[in-house]
């Protein structure tokens, strides 16, 4: 019979820069076709951020009018807001290298022909791509609380949420080569992302703090995702000058205010570390 | 010293006095073996017999602490990379990625491994119609039963047409029907894509179906053979009794007919050349009430114990302790 002849034979070539980059778009595809299959989770990892947004914002609005100069605090709030919904997302996004173990996909990943810092790699972006995803919905509600829809906003909020999800991304997976067990690792998320959202200033201006609270805030790399965010929320405003001091200070080092890119580029950097140390940790384990 | 082969095509798999130490458990102790391209060669042993763990030193997944491995022609230490371009993985637990479809699994993995895109519809499409999921290709793999998610593994262990191909376990926890079909489609397998196949197993029955089998106990190969030279080499018949007085059939076994038995499985155990002939003058001599009586023609579960002593289930149920694992040597080395 012809049954030999008619195999069709492939081969896998030796690995070369191509290959790796084949193998990062398809780890990056896999974290998107995940996350657009599962709608359930689009929707509810919304919830999160409106309830901040709307219940929180509108009931501490009438706490809160006489320290805003008149600016609405859901506007104040929403760079912050639109910080905890990425990082949320991510943090999911990189909870997944944790099921995937599990279930042994991961596996599978790692005995590949390819390196370890490729899959690390896809993962991260793919984990940094859906959280911005869940960040630009949140972007979008920007007019219902008085955000101007500018190109100019949008595209730097844009650029700052993708540094952060790819920073948090980055950050969970490093966490996920070394705690292999779902529950504790969302256990050890819970416990570092809440204390980072409090301390980052995404509820409150990060100006004439106690000390102690200040020291924390500035250790905080959230801060310096959510003070860029906001600078450029407010420069698109017509506030007074008062509102413009108490709502939006900056944040400073030893009272010298921070520009806006080195804001960015302590995300980045915090972001490339921590990527790196996840490289490494998956290079050298199993 | 290095055996150069004399064949033209080099072994799919040459290993010479491998070990492997977790601490100080020594889980593989010295063991050395060629297959030869194109052969189905089988790993038996109880679990924890070091299988697994030899299996993974051939795919690269563990380093080996002394010892040399080629697969495929490249070193498992230093050109890792090259031996996992060549080798395919059926894993004991499941690698698939559930949420996804059968198609997007097996094209992901043709993805990671590099291979030609204008291939890969062809390829996929042949590799889901030998395990008869073609027709489920569209469906998330959530939705398939265990032998479906079995069959696509290996569907997708083959993707990168593996010159070896390594089966860890393949039919565990399937039932009999879809282990033979698996077993249809490995021999088809081997026939057309000239894939070497190594796997392990410890059902017996399956091991039947491997061209040369390696018996594999506590870290070391025992005895390594075609299954029809293992079983002719024990050249006698399984006699199993079951009496009221065990140790008085054992004693009587020992002073009348001179023959050593054991007592494995709640049977008092033991092998004549031929067994029938013989079952006569067992009730007439051996004094104690027999009440059950069963010979049978070597199996492989009778070249295990012949080898090691025990039966594959006995072994697995006993491995766990230091203290079995002497009395076993015990037995084992006055067996032989």
């Amino acid at each position: 019979m012809s049954a030999a002849a008619d195999v069709i034979r492939v081969r896998v070539p030796a690995r070369t820069w191509r290959s790796e980059a084949r193998a990062i778009k398809i780890v990056w595809r896999r974290e998107l076709t995940r996350f657009v299959n599962d709608r359930m989770r689009i929707v509810t990892s919304l919830v999160q951020p409106l309830l901040f947004l709307f219940v929180l914002g509108s009931g501490l609005q009438r706490l809160s009018s006489a320290g805003t100069h008149g600016v609405n605090l859901k506007t104040f709030i929403f760079p912050g807001i639109l910080c905890i919904a990425v990082m949320f997302t991510a943090m999911f996004s990189a909870a997944s290298i944790v099921w995937d173990r599990e279930f042994g996909f991961l596996r599978e990943m790692m005995v590949a022909p390819v390196r370890r810092s490729s899959i690390v790699i896809g993962k991260c972006l793919g984990g940094a791509t859906v959280a911005s995803f869940q960040g630009v919905i949140v972007l979008c509600l920007a007019g219902a609380v008085n955000v101007p829809y500018d190109p100019l906003l949008i595209l730097g909020i844009f650029g700052l949420q993708l540094l952060l999800a790819f920073t948090i991304t980055a950050f969970g997976i490093m966490v996920a080569a070394r705690i292999k067990q779902m529950q504790s690792f969302m256990g050890v998320m819970q416990m570092i992302v809440m204390p980072m959202f409090f301390l980052s200033g995404a509820l409150y201006p990060v100006s004439g703090l106690p000390s102690w609270l200040a020291v924390l805030n500035r250790i905080d790399p959230l801060t310096y995702a959510v003070d860029p965010m906001r600078r450029i929320v407010f420069s698109h405003l017509h506030v007074s000058a008062a509102a413009r001091q108490a709502l939006d200070p900056g944040v400073t080092w030893w009272g010298w205010r921070l520009p806006a890119v080195l804001e960015a580029g302590v995300v980045l950097a915090l972001g490339l570390v921590m990527l790196a140390i996840a490289i490494w940790e998956f290079s050298t384990s199993e | 010293m290095i055996v150069v082969p004399v064949s033209s095509s080099p072994p799919a798999i040459d290993v010479r006095d491998l070990t492997k130490s977790f601490g100080d458990v020594e889980a593989v102790r010295g063991v050395s073996f060629t297959v030869t391209p194109g052969e189905v060669f089988g790993f038996l042993g109880p679990n924890g017999a070091g299988k697994s763990t030899t299996i993974n030193m051939l795919c690269t997944l563990v380093t080996p602490t002394t010892g040399s491995a080629y697969v495929a022609g490249y070193d498992v230490t230093r050109q890792r990379d090259d031996v996992r371009r060549h080798i395919g993985l059926v894993f004991q637990d499941p690698t698939l990625d559930g949420y996804l479809t059968a198609e997007q699994n097996l094209r992901l993995h043709a993805e990671l491994y590099g291979i030609d895109r204008a291939a890969i519809p062809a390829r996929m499409r042949q590799m889901l119609e030998m395990v008869d999921l073609w027709e489920r290709r569209d469906a998330p793999v959530l939705t398939f039963s265990g032998g479906m998610r079995r069959r696509l593994e290996i569907a997708r262990g083959l993707m990168h047409s593996p010159r070896v191909l390594f089966l860890d376990e393949p039919t565990i926890g399937l039932d009999p029907q879809t282990r033979s079909s698996i077993w249809r489609y490995i021999r088809a397998l081997q026939q057309t894509e000239e894939t070497t196949i190594f796997m392990t197993t410890h059902y017996m029955d399956e091991a039947e179906f491997c061209d040369r089998i390696a018996i594999m106990d506590r870290g070391e190969i025992v005895v390594l053979d075609t299954p029809e030279a293992l079983k002719a080499a024990v050249g006698a018949d399984r006699v199993m009794i079951r009496t009221t007085d065990d140790e008085g059939a054992l004693v009587g076994l020992a002073e009348r007919f001179e023959i050593e038995a054991t007592v494995a499985e709640g049977a008092v155990t033991f092998f004549v050349p031929s067994g029938e002939a013989f079952v006569p003058r067992l009730f007439a001599e051996l004094g104690v009430p027999i009440t059950a009586v069963n010979v049978s023609r070597p199996t492989l579960d009778d070249v295990f114990m012949n080898y090691t002593g025990s039966t594959i289930r006995d072994a697995e149920a006993s491995s766990a302790t230091e203290r079995n694992r002497i009395t076993m040597r015990v037995m084992t080395g006055g067996r032989r």
